[in-house]
């Protein structure tokens, strides 16, 4: 992007840029779910963003809940949002947290409605912000206000060889030019920590890392675990693809964050970013739909995803770029891959060569060409839940 | 260059991996270390599927393995120079 250094997105009301113009119809909780989904299909051009809880949780894991939720709905690839939820308290809640961004927001409740004519509330307001956002246009941005993040998936061998070292070039080339980054998939740093460590800015950021680090292990791993993890870290995926242990895994991971990035700040779950331009850490799940959940709920606008045997999530509300250095997936899972970097494995291409070519496709979804996992219909929107409800 | 069938990270790493489909026990593989691209031939011992690991030394129990030159588990079962190193015979420090 060095050479052609712009993108066209739509630049919202806090100034954020979007490289996507979602109306989306937003639940508060599961049991909002069917309302939403039905203001979906009664009005084109909106998207319904179904998901598991909302109900009886509390403490850290209900402002989890809310934070996600509201950074969803803030994400500037949605240019406005109708949000439904069974009482009035936790929608307004909702609804007044999106509208700090200055965009469109309207909340609906079902109790003393009932479903049906919410529904029919809920979509006249819809069709009315489908009729204004379908308006807007995209503007040429510069690169600085594009935020990606990152997170690999179904790893082996070939992805820290290949696709996570892409990943890694294209931090190098754009964050000196003002991008946010962010990695993170906490349990996934296990084995290579003292490096992630010290790849921190600031001695004050490699400590938080530590500490959510040290956390995970002890908090859930220590108590949670039967036996020695191996069923789970590494996946049977990962193993089947020919990584062994966690610490192999590790390494390859921490490809992604290239050779010259450093992190500015550890982040809590869907935390937004709060020093400015450069790469952050963020405290995540490593399955794959809550850690791009969680980073889109932070604000991050386009997603980059390394997968050695072929993991194919996508997000609604952020488009999910594909990319495999693993001949045999390339050869067998074409459908799910934009990026094709297995040249790499060949000597055919460099990482420099990968990493531009990640950096072309970064623009042109920027610019509006779907992902495979868009044109797939890959909409994972999935929540994290930190204990049980009450 | 030729397609290589086995890169390495590093120089000083024990264990390369398989970069093509269908390798075959015998094959005399390039491999290449991705470090500096200098490279060297081996026998494979094994078909070794894609994306599985070669020993590039002779193993005994508790040896470490290195890759990205760094500590990657212990060796629990002897493994050859040439051998196929994975769960059977590859395990992590940590848990």
């Amino acid at each position: 992007m060095a050479s052609n250094n712009s993108f066209f997105g739509y630049r919202r009301e806090n100034g954020r840029v979007g490289v996507r113009n979602y109306v989306a119809i937003l639940p508060v909780d599961d049991i909002s779910n069917a309302a939403c989904e039905n203001v979906a299909k009664n009005i084109q051009g909106t998207m319904a963003l179904p998901h598991s809880y909302g109900r009886l949780q509390f403490g850290e894991d209900l402002e989890l809940h809310f934070r996600t939720i509201i950074g969803a709905g803030s994400n500037p690839n949605i240019a406005a949002c109708i949000v439904i939820g069974i009482e009035p308290g936790w929608t307004q809640k909702i609804v007044d947290g999106i509208a700090s961004t200055g965009k469109p927001v309207a909340g609906f409740s079902i109790e003393q409605n009932g479903d049906i004519n919410t529904i029919a509330a809920a979509s006249r307001t819809a069709k009315e912000f489908v009729h204004m956002t379908s308006e807007y246009q995209r503007e040429e941005c510069p690169v600085s206000d594009l935020w990606v993040s990152t997170k690999c998936g179904e790893s082996d061998t070939t992805t820290g060889l290949s696709s996570c070292p892409t990943v890694g070039n294209m931090y190098d080339k754009l964050l000196p030019e003002g991008i946010y980054g962010c990695f993170g998939e906490t349990s996934e740093i296990t084995g290579a920590e003292h490096l992630c460590r010290d790849r921190a800015a600031t001695p004050e950021a490699g400590e938080k890392f530590m500490q959510i680090w040290q956390s995970y292990q002890d908090d859930v791993i220590e108590q949670f675990k039967t036996s020695d993890l191996s069923e789970s870290q590494p996946t049977k995926g990962n193993i089947e693809g020919g990584l062994t242990t966690i610490e192999e895994k590790a390494l390859g991971n921490l490809e992604k964050i290239g050779r010259t990035s450093t992190y500015i700040d550890a982040l809590g779950p869907a935390e937004k970013p709060e020093m400015g331009p450069g790469l952050y850490f963020m405290d995540t799940s490593s399955a794959a739909a809550e850690c791009v959940t969680l980073m889109a709920a932070a604000g991050y606008v386009v997603h980059t995803f390394p997968t050695g045997q072929g993991n194919v999530v996508g997000n609604p509300i952020v488009p999910v770029i594909k990319i495999t250095g693993n001949p045999r997936t390339v050869r067998t899972m074409s459908e799910h891959v934009d990026v094709d970097v297995s040249g790499v494995l060949r000597r055919e291409m460099t990482i420099d060569e990968a990493g531009d070519s990640l950096i072309e496709m970064i623009r042109r979804t920027a610019n509006g060409r779907m992902t495979a996992a868009e044109a797939l219909n890959h909409r994972e929107f999935v929540m994290t839940k930190l204990y049980r409800s009450a | 260059m030729a397609e290589p069938h086995l890169l390495v990270h590093h120089n000083g790493d024990n264990v390369g991996v398989v970069v093509i489909e269908n390798l075959k026990a015998g094959t005399e593989m390039l491999c290449v270390v991705t470090e500096d691209n200098s490279d060297f031939t081996m026998v494979v011992n094994h078909d070794v599927p894609i994306g599985h690991k070669v020993a590039l030394v002779d193993f005994s129990a508790g040896d470490t393995v290195m890759k990205y030159g760094q500590d990657i588990g212990r060796i629990t079962a002897s493994a050859g120079k040439g051998d196929h190193v994975h769960v059977q015979n590859l395990k992590t420090k940590r848990w």
